[in-house]
């Protein structure tokens, strides 16, 4: 207890394990500056390993400790390595091969060739009598001796993991409920999954297939949790382990396993949880997130403060993953993506990277194509000196032959003029994915600021601002470890959805009422049995609606559990003429799902702290360490300022030309443009408007 | 020549490749947010969920295209251009907000379902280009619910047919063309929705585009579009140039014309001479009197899209075809006039002439190709009551089949169709809309021909009408002859269709098509489709995978 009698800040630590480092904030009143970082290698066998280390390297007791909360990508890898647990699926007579079938299509719209494999194994895949029709009426009953039997064989096939898929489960889940606790009563072992429990929405390949990759997950998840729970309470942990999912919100250890698949989306989510909390501290409701990383660019929409969540994701070609998640549009441009030039002699840059081995020419790990990374050391905006410090360097020139020979000549330029090329190509190519989630959903990029983070981030962000007209760029304090930082200050978070697919004017409003109390009292429920301190519990309604006669759904936000059938069709409508700019006063709406989310804010987490610093200079000409001639678009070579950020005094105010480096990242200020140091460490950037 | 004076004569300087980067992707992006929007917004599932249509930029002067959407259909790539050429023509007094729409097969079209929409977009008060997008429609009226009359003797019967009308008069629709069009079709009272939802697509590609050409400049863009055909036709040269020269014979065969009982032949000679390749299909069989015959835009399209599928890395425009020389087939049923009915075409004759093509490519270069696809959209169409609701339905559906082995491994199993990018309409929303019930859905074993890398498998699936009467039609093909395989390997297995009526049941007697079999109450119809045809010696396969293969119980 403190002297003056308040209660003490909780210690916090947020850790994300990413694909090459594992990071983590530590957040404690009684560190100096109130924190403490780590970035330590991923251990990628067993990541457990790289959490321990990074709570060791930045000195956590973890006994003391109030909440830990961990991102990981062990769902996620698994999957896309097919590292998955041996899974059985029983499924209704007559469509075992849904799960290969699908809806397929081929993987290209041109070439013939193509390769897709089901989760699944044809030979795991058994069938049972029971049919259900499209409104839940049973045509056939359900052949209990027959799920017995097929969990036998399962069980005997060695699976770990089973699903029950049934069609029209969405309309009447009573024989997946049934089927399940047959197999759950005969073999107690088995993680069992329903496709209804998952998702209860029509279409029964997407259902299958997240139920399927709920239950291929599950085991490998639950394992992951069980090593480093068992890790966690050795070192004298005692509260519930919280870990982060797709949906920006976290659940405990003990439950994240039950929903695996919640949990393959989470790495995306957590960076624009952390963008959401950091910019509306700062002021700033309407935010674009962009994240560059090594390998790719993630681009999310945070509207009046709310990240916008979406339900539908192919994690790969066939692989379709329906649950609520933040809505983050990925594309393949990273600091590690390649430029060439193709047959027609036009510039590409990615979606094939250098990854991390053998990663850019001037990593000097054996990269001889040039990459993103490459091109920003060629102009400047990289310092040679830090990134060249490797034992077996290249030279710049190196590099700058390299440049030349794979871009440079094929398109007659100079290296310094391939190097601007690849800059142009890539941020084109990132901005085109700004626009595909602001502008074609019908938002202005002039009412956004653009919150830049990942290693490479704030090196692109101030051009691509440029580009969109988006006036502000946001970098904060510490943009290398966002998606830590996410999980320090994300929400728990319990979503529901209830399919009604039933015309407005069929409507028992009174029974929507009714179901939106349910949602939000299980909620609550869930909440409560997790037992984290909470500072207040929100509620988020939407409905889907869509016209009769339409397979497509549009969301609609609700600010309230109780709305009129004239609410609905009103607030229906508008969204509709805000996506399609159409009117349809002929045709009847449809409701078709209640989602609710119940959020539980834990204590405010105090991000100040985040851009404390001991070594603050008194001006800003002092914090300037060096300078370096710079390439800009406008303007060209120009020598430029190279400020250090730990040493800008607070309230920092300097324009473009400028760089900006520091430990986990650089940034790159335009000249025209200007910079100011906000109250929380955040770093804005307001950039010249095109007219 | 070389030096000032060459240079002087282009009043243009040479765009920088950067620049042609970013505005190629941009007006990429423009197509991809109209196929979205379209189908996003559209009613019928054969819109939103299996993505029948496609949207795309065409050249102001003669329709060229300039960019097509990434998820639309291939075989609207040729069409849709000869379409916009038509409506070029035939425009008077344009205004901003018109939109045409057309159907007519002759007319640059492929089928009576495919409606299209074609739009001027004027920038700064100047006519710029033509936006125009392709939906396929589950009904535009004619002799059985669908369109897939299989034996319809001439187009009057096949459906409503229109010419260039503009449907949209300065942004506003015209009830009266509206009316005539919904006298005319079947479950009219839905079209509406899908009519908003085409014509929203081309408002969305309009604002987008604007804010290119602003960011741009118009003659920018202009140069870019130029320079971006000529960079297209000189890679597909390259690819041409890279293929021995020679003559290069292939045939490919559809079962029936739907009303005469005997096989169509499709006779290639392909002719690779230095960096132009040159389709000749004079000696195919003459016009047929069902609807097998294909109008001369598809079977151009056909030819290009089979093309772009041997090499999908060149880039997609005008340019990309130009050099391929295809003679006009006259004289045959690869270029039908009117009166010819032609509701097979799009779907059925252009996925034989691709298989074609496919062939005598496999002869030029062999390592490069794979054995045949399923080459057949399985369609099929049911219409009726529902007397549970007491509304009418027209059920429109599409399968997959095997795709042929390649060098790099099998087929895949249940591709769409060749001409297509379309995704199957699931279960649960078919049997939402209509009074049907499936009682499989399953990959139909053995069906993909065996090879070092065998076919993909075909899909077995079986409804049954649950309530009322219907009459349903299909109009498939390979139910003659199976996918051919290529260097050895095994043709996959035929299309089959099985029709049980009050307890009896039947195979049709052309196989693959037959029109208006009226059904009732527990009737039901079994289809298999094609497996895709094996590639390289069966001898020669992995035992690993003839075990894999075997535990998965894919051949009986």
């Amino acid at each position: 207890m403190s002297g003056n009698g308040t209660r003490p800040m909780a210690r916090i630590v947020g850790v994300d394990v990413g694909g090459t480092f594992t990071d983590l904030v530590y957040l404690d009143a009684a560190l100096p500056g109130g924190l403490a970082l780590a970035k330590v290698p991923t251990s990628l066998d067993n990541q457990a390993g790289g959490v321990m280390a990074a709570l060791e390297a930045a000195g956590v007791d973890t006994a003391t400790l109030d909440q830990i909360v961990h991102g990981t990508t062990t769902t996620t890898n698994a999957l896309l390595e097919r590292k998955v647990a041996r899974t059985g699926l029983i499924t209704t007579k007559g469509f075992r091969d849904v799960l290969e079938l699908g809806r397929r299509t081929r993987p290209t719209s041109y070439g013939l060739t193509g390769h897709f494999e089901p989760l699944i194994p044809r030979e795991l895949r058994l069938e049972v009598a029971e049919r259900m029709d499209a409104d839940g009426e049973v045509l056939t009953p359900l052949d209990e001796a027959g799920v017995a039997a097929a969990a036998d064989a399962l069980k005997d096939a060695g699976c770990e993991a089973v699903v029950i898929h049934f069609l029209h489960s969405y309309a009447n889940p009573d024989h997946e409920r049934r089927a399940e606790e047959i197999v759950r009563a005969r073999w107690p072992q088995a993680e069992v999954t329903a496709g209804s429990a998952i998702l209860s929405e029509f279409r029964e390949y997407e259902r299958g297939t997240t139920a399927a990759v709920n239950a291929t997950v599950q085991p490998v998840l639950r394992r992951y949790l069980k090593r480093l729970t068992d890790r966690l309470s050795d070192g004298g942990y005692a509260r519930t382990l919280l870990v982060m999912q797709g949906n920006g919100g976290t659940i405990s250890a003990e439950r994240a396993a039950d929903q695996a698949v919640n949990t393959v989306m989470s790495g995306p989510a957590s960076g624009v949880m952390a963008a959401a909390y950091t910019a509306r501290a700062a002021g700033f409701a309407n935010v674009l997130t962009y994240d560059m990383g090594g390998t790719s660019s993630d681009v999310g929409l945070i509207i009046d403060g709310i990240p916008s969540i979406h339900s539908e994701l192919d994690l790969e070609y066939g692989m379709p993953i329906h649950v609520p998640m933040v809505d983050v549009h990925t594309i393949g441009a990273g600091g590690g993506s390649i430029a060439s030039v193709d047959a027609s002699g036009l510039l590409k840059v990615g979606p094939e990277s250098a990854g991390a081995v053998p990663g850019p020419i001037c990593y000097a790990r054996g990269g001889t194509r040039p990459t993103i990374t490459d091109a920003n050391l060629v102009l400047g905006r990289l310092d040679p000196a830090r990134l060249l410090s490797v034992d077996n360097p290249v030279s710049l020139d190196d590099v700058r032959a390299r440049i030349v020979e794979a871009v440079g000549a094929p398109l007659g330029l100079s290296a310094d003029a391939a190097a601007a090329a690849i800059l142009r190509v890539a941020n084109d190519r990132m901005a085109g994915a700004i626009r595909m989630v602001s502008l074609s959903k019908g938002h202005d990029p002039r009412d956004f600021v653009l919150f830049a983070f990942g290693g490479a981030g704030p090196l692109h962000a101030t051009a691509l601002a440029r580009e969109l007209a988006v006036p502000t760029v946001v970098v904060p304090a510490r943009p290398g470890i966002t998606n830590a930082i996410g999980c320090a200050v994300a929400d728990l978070r319990h979503d529901f959805v209830n399919t009604l697919n039933t015309p407005l004017e069929a409507l028992d409003i009174a029974g929507v009422h009714a179901l939106f109390a349910e949602q939000e009292a299980e909620g609550r429920a869930l909440l409560d049995a997790e037992g984290v301190a909470l500072a207040s519990v929100e509620i988020r309604r939407s409905v889907d609606m869509q016209f009769l006669g339409q397979s497509h759904i549009l969301q609609v936000p609700l600010d309230t559990a109780t709305p009129s059938l004239d609410d609905l069709a009103r607030l229906f409508a508008a969204a509709y003429w805000e996506r399609f700019a159409v009117d349809l006063p002929e045709i009847r709406p449809v409701l078709v799902n209640l989602h609710t989310a119940v959020l539980g804010h834990r204590p405010a987490v105090p991000l100040a702290q985040l851009a404390a610093s001991n070594d603050r200079a008194a001006t800003v000409a002092d914090a300037q360490e060096t300078t370096r001639d710079v390439w800009f678009e406008d303007g060209g070579w120009q020598v430029t300022p190279i400020y250090r950020r730990e040493r800008l005094p607070e309230g920092a105010a300097f324009d473009g030309p400028a760089i900006v480096a520091q430990f986990d990242s650089t940034t790159v200020i335009e000249p025209g443009q200007s910079a100011r140091l906000d109250d929380f460490g955040n770093l804005l950037v307001s950039v010249a408007l095109l007219q | 020549m070389t030096g000032p004076a060459a240079l002087s004569r282009d009043p243009h300087p040479a765009i920088d490749p950067i620049t042609l980067t970013v505005i190629q992707n941009g007006l990429q992006q423009v197509c991809n947010e109209m196929d979205l929007a379209f189908s996003r917004a559209a009613f019928s599932p054969v819109i939103s969920e299996t993505h029948d249509r496609s949207d795309g930029i065409y050249h102001r002067d003669d329709g060229a295209l300039i960019a097509q959407g990434e998820d639309g259909l291939p075989v609207f790539v040729g069409t849709m251009q000869d379409c916009c050429a038509t409506v070029i023509e035939r425009a008077r007094n344009l205004q901003p907000g018109d939109v045409y729409i057309v159907n007519d097969p002759y007319l640059g079209g492929t089928h009576l379902m495919d409606v299209k929409f074609v739009k001027p977009f004027f920038y700064k008060g100047e006519l710029f280009c033509w936006l125009a997008n392709t939906g396929h429609w589950p009904d535009t009226g004619g002799a059985v619910p669908g369109g897939f009359s299989a034996s319809a003797t001439e187009v009057e019967q096949e459906g409503l047919r229109l010419p260039p009308v503009k449907l949209y008069k300065a942004g506003a629709i015209d009830e009266e063309i509206l009316s005539i069009i919904n006298s005319n079709i079947r479950i009219a009272d839905q079209r509406i929705g899908d009519i908003k939802a085409q014509a929203a697509a081309l408002t969305v590609g309009e604002r987008r585009l604007t804010l290119l050409l602003d960011r741009y400049g118009a003659d920018t863009v202009d140069r870019a579009i130029a320079e971006m055909r000529v960079r297209a036709a000189q890679q597909m040269r390259a690819k041409i140039a890279a293929v021995p020269d020679g003559v290069y014979e292939s045939t490919a065969i559809v079962d029936s014309d739907g009303v005469v009982n005997e096989p169509l032949t499709i006779a290639l000679a392909l002719t690779i001479r230095g960096e132009e390749a040159h389709f000749d299909l004079s000696r195919s069989s003459p016009p047929c009197q069902g609807p097998m015959n294909s109008v001369i835009a598809t079977t151009r399209s056909s030819v290009y899209l089979a093309m772009k599928h041997i090499y999908p890395d060149v880039a997609i425009n005008a340019g990309t075809f130009e050099p391929l020389r295809i003679a006009d087939p006259d004289g045959t049923f690869l270029y039908a006039k009117y009166p010819r009915p032609v509701s097979g075409c799009a779907a059925e004759v252009s996925q034989r002439i691709a298989e074609a093509v496919f062939a005598a490519m496999t002869r030029a270069v062999p390592d490069h190709l794979f054995a045949a696809p399923a080459g057949t959209s399985g369609n099929f169409s049911l219409g009726g009551t529902d007397p549970k609701t007491g509304r009418g339905y027209v059920c429109y559906l599409i399968s997959g089949g095997g795709y042929g082995g390649h060098a790099g491994g099998d087929g895949i199993s249940n591709g769409c169709s060749t001409i297509g990018i379309s995704k199957t309409t699931p279960i649960e929303v078919v049997e939402q809309r209509y009074p049907i019930l499936y009682e499989e859905y399953a990959l139909r074993e053995g069906s993909g021909g065996a090879g070092e890398h065998r076919g993909g498998f075909g899909v077995r699936y079986k409804v049954r009408l649950r309530r009322g009467n219907a009459r349903a039609s299909f109009v498939m093909d390979h139910g003659r002859v199976g996918p051919q395989g290529a260097l050895g390997g095994a043709d996959g297995a035929p299309n089959t269709v099985l029709v049980e009526r009050g307890g009896e049941s039947y195979t049709p007697l052309h196989l693959s098509k037959e029109q208006g079999i009226s059904i009732t109450e527990g009737d039901a119809i079994t289809v298999q489709t094609p497996g895709g045809g094996g590639y390289g010696d069966p001898a020669k396969r992995d035992p690993a995978l003839i075990e894999r293969d075997r535990v998965r119980e894919y051949y009986p």
